[in-house]
């Protein structure tokens, strides 16, 4: 009671800002219910909506309620220009986007997140509470939270963007053990640069704005060399990462306005991120300090070049192949994603269901570029779901399978996960096409995979290549198959 | 040792909000099927756009020409975030919808 008491004497009770918190209550409890339903696929389209709708309560809310010290808020023109812009391009861009750029779609805006965040802490800096600066100096946890915004903010948007131009493949991987020894470097001298600053004592805030600068330009460089080396193919692990930094970003935000509703919503984002990305590193059966250092294939990996004999296949054979099997598996990797080849692999598998074959595809949980899109693709082609498995579950029928057709994948039905201790993918789980009696790999050239390293599947006695682009091939096929 | 005291102090039920949304966080993911990763990541990406309300209030209070350019550009990247975050993720999972077959 004593403490309520206490309480009250330094909050200024006012209509509006109870109203505001119940209406911040209402946003955070949609978020929640939002995120739980977007865990189960009959309510995720509804769960997206009511995280949608608390977004928008807490936006309104805080536009006609919000109070800072008991002044309201001014710059209203600004405020819905910056708003209008931003929902103007962000929906033409999100709707206009094809389905295989989704993964950078969800990195480019990850990153905005990131700026924002940032841009608080650059503005918040010089208003850091002048009591507190009296009694503690600059180390106190007001000059904290800003800085961690700040560092962490920064470092999400200039990673994203990097991750961006690697799924885009406009920017390689950069390997090399200087970079790493840059990296260690890089992070200590920002935390001794917080440190540096934090410790300067009772002064203006506004007279540190230049090392307050450097801090953001060096968390920004830390930012595109922290994801510089990391492999295209952990792209995913890194997105969900980074996009678990943003929420703890936005979090201290929340710390920082005492704002309830932007620290549920970043550390629920924070912690389901994080889990989010244990679960992926886990699918592919690496440790996250592994994924971060990249060790990932590369020129360092010594790589055994065995060309054992590569057997073609012709299109007819392999249409004949297919039509007389009893079970056929589809194995659909990022190649088939950028042919925008979904359409065709279903047509090619309803035309051979209608003449008896059983087809099912068998989904890696890292097949196309982040766990799940592959689903997410074909379910645009219409497959049903009952038709796609998860790698477990293919691989114990994969015995009774009759062809394997892999169609753009590579490092997922990589052997050497298996059998070579030395590969850099060794334990990955992998999808099991040997098993099968008969695997056709449908290739655009002998080119390696996104982990660059050679795969001995395309060798096998059991194994028949077909060369081509997925999308011409598959049509060209589906021609063959119905012409039998 | 005071600073983070008071720290505690201050924000004693931000911590527990803090701490509780940790572990429902990870609650609601655990449980997750693998197919509805991607989309869940980015539902996740268009929640922690929730820091543009931070981006507002700055803007809502900023004086100086220059913190105005900055709330301006927080606001404009926050409902970036937000909007394409949402409207993304509604996008994939209308691929799971059950289409009638045409």
């Amino acid at each position: 009671m004593d403490r309520i008491i206490e309480f009250s004497k330094h909050v200024q009770f006012t209509f509006g800002d109870s109203v505001l918190e119940i209406f911040y209550l209402i946003a955070s409890v949609l978020f929640i219910m939002g995120l739980k339903m977007l865990s189960h696929p009959d309510s995720a389209k509804k769960g997206n909506l009511w995280a949608a709708a608390g977004m928008v309560i807490a936006i309104v809310a805080t536009l006609l309620l919000h109070r800072h010290n008991g002044q309201k808020m001014g710059n209203f023109g600004l405020i819905f220009f910056a708003i209008s812009i931003g929902t103007i391009v962000g929906w033409i861009i999100a709707r206009r986007v094809k389905m295989t750029k989704m993964p950078e779609m969800v990195s480019i805006f990850n990153g905005m997140g990131g700026a924002a965040a940032a841009l608080i802490s650059l503005m918040e800096f010089p208003h850091i509470n002048k009591e507190l600066i009296a009694q503690h100096g600059l180390l106190n946890w007001q000059a904290l939270v800003i800085f961690l915004g700040l560092i962490i903010g920064s470092v999400s948007f200039a990673g994203s963007i990097i991750a961006f131009g690697k799924l885009d493949g406009r920017i390689k991987d950069i390997r090399s053990l200087t970079l790493r020894i840059v990296n260690i470097f890089m992070v200590i001298i920002i935390v001794a640069l917080t440190i540096y600053i934090m410790t300067r004592g009772n002064v203006d805030p506004a007279e540190l704005s230049p090392l307050v600068y450097a801090l953001l330009a060096i968390s920004l460089i830390y930012g595109v060399l922290f994801v510089m080396p990391i492999g295209g193919a952990d792209m995913p692990v890194v997105i969900s990462l980074l996009n678990s930094f943003t929420g703890i970003a936005a979090a201290m935000g929340g710390f920082l306005y005492d704002n309830l509703v932007m620290l549920t919503g970043g550390i629920l984002v924070g912690s389901a991120g994080t889990i989010l990305t244990f679960l992926m590193c886990k699918a592919m059966n690496r440790s996250l300090l592994n994924v971060i250092v990249g060790s990932f294939g590369g020129g360092t990996v010594a790589v055994e070049t065995e060309q054992g004999s590569i057997r073609e296949i012709s299109l007819i054979d392999t249409a004949i192949l297919l039509t007389y099997s009893r079970k056929v598996m589809v194995v659909p990797g990022y190649g088939l994603a950028v042919a925008q080849a979904q359409h065709l692999a279903y047509e090619l598998d309803s035309i051979l269901q209608d003449k008896g074959v059983d087809v099912k595809y068998a989904i890696h949980p890292v097949a196309g570029r982040m766990p799940g899109h592959m689903n997410v693709l074909l379910a645009e082609a219409d497959v049903p779901y009952d038709k796609l498995l998860e790698s477990d579950k293919a691989n114990d029928e994969m015995e009774s399978v009759d062809v394997v057709i892999v169609i753009g994948a590579n490092d997922v039905v990589n052997p050497a996960a298996e059998d070579d201790p030395s590969s850099p993918i060794y334990g990955m789980p992998i999808v099991k096409t040997l098993k099968a009696k008969n695997v056709i790999v449908m290739k655009r050239g002998m080119g390696k995979g996104y982990a660059a390293i050679e795969n001995s599947l395309f060798n096998h006695e059991k194994t028949r290549m077909l060369f081509g682009n997925a999308k011409e091939t598959l049509q060209k096929l589906i021609t063959e198959v119905k012409n039998i | 040792m005071e600073a983070i005291l008071q720290f505690i102090y201050v924000n004693a039920e931000a911590l527990f909000i803090v701490i509780l949304s940790i572990f429902l966080g990870i609650e609601v993911i655990s449980h997750v099927p693998a197919v509805l990763h991607t989309p869940l990541m980015s539902g996740a990406n268009a929640i922690h756009g929730v820091v543009v309300i931070g981006a507002i209030i700055v803007l809502g209070h900023a004086e100086t020409g220059l913190s105005m350019v900055l709330g301006f550009f927080a606001v404009l990247l926050g409902t970036l975030n937000v909007v394409g975050g949402f409207v993304v993720t509604d996008r994939m999972l209308e691929m799971f919808k059950k289409k009638p077959k045409k």
